[in-house]
């Protein structure tokens, strides 16, 4: 299931640099692409979710592994039809 | 730094009404002997001290005697959470709440229920950060619970919870209901749907170091800590701080509606203009039955110190739910219970009597400082 996802590497980054480095990844990949993010940042965990929220994308998948030092966040994201940015309004939750 | 500064984060401590600031400094003369001593100067300590608590019990609907002053609004949900679950640990040591609930009541519920062996039952709340009142009335309906608490309304982003549906299952079920008015009570009608009431003077206005807690004759509670002449809040507390929260709140009171509908139009005002004048942001909290002067967003790619401070610089004080904003790498539990984005927070409650003109100007600043945080970070075009 990881073997054709992109790889966001966000570990040791802090809010909101996870969800940055996301966004550029998937700023090239065209509609169905898969991005498996890992981040050990514990806002990632919301963040992912509502950026792929605003952006038109779906969270395929979650799951949380505990580390001596935290712990590790794999969310795997799945591309929606891209608007650009900017292009609908982030809405009212 | 300009030397005009716009107070936007009144939440939790907001700038002193002079009403309140008045009756603080006159007790301080009139009020500053031990209100325990029997002489007269004791006695006029005492006198002030007992008609504050007569006025808070009228203004909230409740009896003099079911009033108890706390040193602070952490201290009266602490000692309410823990007193009243110990009180009814015959019955059982759970403790049900909210997802959204302040800090110290989730920390107060899991240490009653830890210490009584039950747990912690924590009810989730949609994306508007209103719990399921089908979940909670569920939950406290569950055999072994010793307490539910739920907020009248969330201070991060002003969300007014269905305290009546939540008391009326409660009732049914014989579990007394705390509700947490600390956000609430000064701003709108708190209603008597609740069994234990905690309010929070220094969010109307009043000087911190005091809180309130009121509770129904016949919710069975026990002490948890080692017996003192104030049985609930050992050594008692200052008497200018308890004078200034009465006078607060009667000032607060008299003028609530009109503050309502001043607040409410303001905040509409950047409800509409924030989304249509900065890209990307994520708008917390429930456009219906709301705080009137709370209001909460998320700005993508922003990081939240980052923007604090440009506001500061600005003028202009707001507050964050931003893990990046504090010490602490968790974000707000509200923003993350809800699923609203936890960069990039501004949170934002008015105080009384914020003008058009520094809320429009507001609005205007706001869009240029976000362009220049987003491009530093290289978050152009994303």
């Amino acid at each position: 299931m990881t073997g054709d996802a992109v790889l966001v590497d966000a570990r040791g980054l802090v809010c909101p640099a996870p969800v940055i480095a996301l966004a550029r990844a998937a700023r090239a990949l065209p509609e169905g692409s898969r991005l498996l993010v890992l981040a050990t940042d514990p806002a990632a965990a919301v963040d992912v979710p509502a950026w792929a929220r605003m952006r038109g994308h779906t969270v395929a998948g979650a799951a949380t592994t505990k580390q001596d030092d935290g712990e590790l966040l794999e969310l795997t994201v799945v591309l929606g039809p891209a608007p650009g940015p900017g292009a609908r309004p982030a809405g009212v939750s | 730094m300009t030397t005009h500064r716009v107070v936007l984060d009144a939440g939790g401590q907001a700038p002193l009404l002079p009403a309140a600031r008045e009756a603080f400094l006159a007790a301080l003369d009139e009020g500053w002997a031990d209100p325990r001593r029997l002489h007269s100067e004791g006695r006029r300590a005492r006198a002030l001290l007992d008609g504050a608590r007569e006025a808070i019990a009228a203004a909230v609907g409740a009896r003099t005697e079911e009033v108890d002053l706390a040193p602070s609004h952490t201290a009266a949900l602490q000692t309410a959470v823990s007193t009243v679950a110990l009180g009814r640990r015959r019955v059982g040591a759970d403790v049900v709440v909210s997802a959204v609930e302040r800090a110290a009541v989730l920390h107060a519920a899991d240490f009653a229920a830890a210490r009584g062996g039950g747990s912690r039952v924590t009810v989730g709340v949609d994306r508007t950060g209103r719990v399921d009142d089908e979940a909670f009335a569920a939950a406290v309906t569950a055999p072994g619970v010793a307490l539910a608490a739920l907020q009248h309304a969330n201070g991060e982003v002003g969300t007014l919870q269905p305290v009546e549906a939540a008391h009326a299952a409660a009732r049914a079920a014989g579990v007394p209901l705390l509700v947490d008015a600390g956000a609430s009570l000064g701003h709108v009608a708190v209603g008597g749907a609740w069994d234990v009431l905690a309010a929070n003077p220094a969010d109307w206005g009043s000087p911190a170091g005091i809180g309130v807690l009121v509770t129904r004759a016949g919710v069975r509670r026990s002490p948890d800590r080692p017996s003192d002449e104030d049985r609930w809040f050992p050594g008692g507390v200052a008497v200018p701080a308890a004078l200034a929260a009465a006078v607060g709140l009667e000032a607060a009171l008299a003028d609530r509606d009109a503050a309502d509908a001043e607040r409410r139009a303001l905040v509409g005002r950047l409800r509409e203009r924030v989304p249509q004048d900065v890209p990307d942001v994520d708008v917390a909290g429930p456009d219906g039955p709301r705080l009137p002067h709370v209001l909460t967003f998320s700005l993508l790619y922003v990081d939240g110190e980052a923007i604090v401070t440009a506001l500061d610089e600005a003028g202009f004080a707001v507050g964050s739910g931003s893990a990046c904003t504090s010490s602490t790498l968790e974000p707000s539990h509200v923003l993350a219970a809800m699923g609203v984005l936890t960069h990039g927070n501004v949170r934002i409650a008015l105080a009384r009597g914020t003008s058009a003109e520094d809320v429009e100007r507001f609005a205007d600043t706001l869009p240029p400082l976000v362009g220049r945080i987003r491009a530093a970070l290289g978050a152009t075009n994303l």
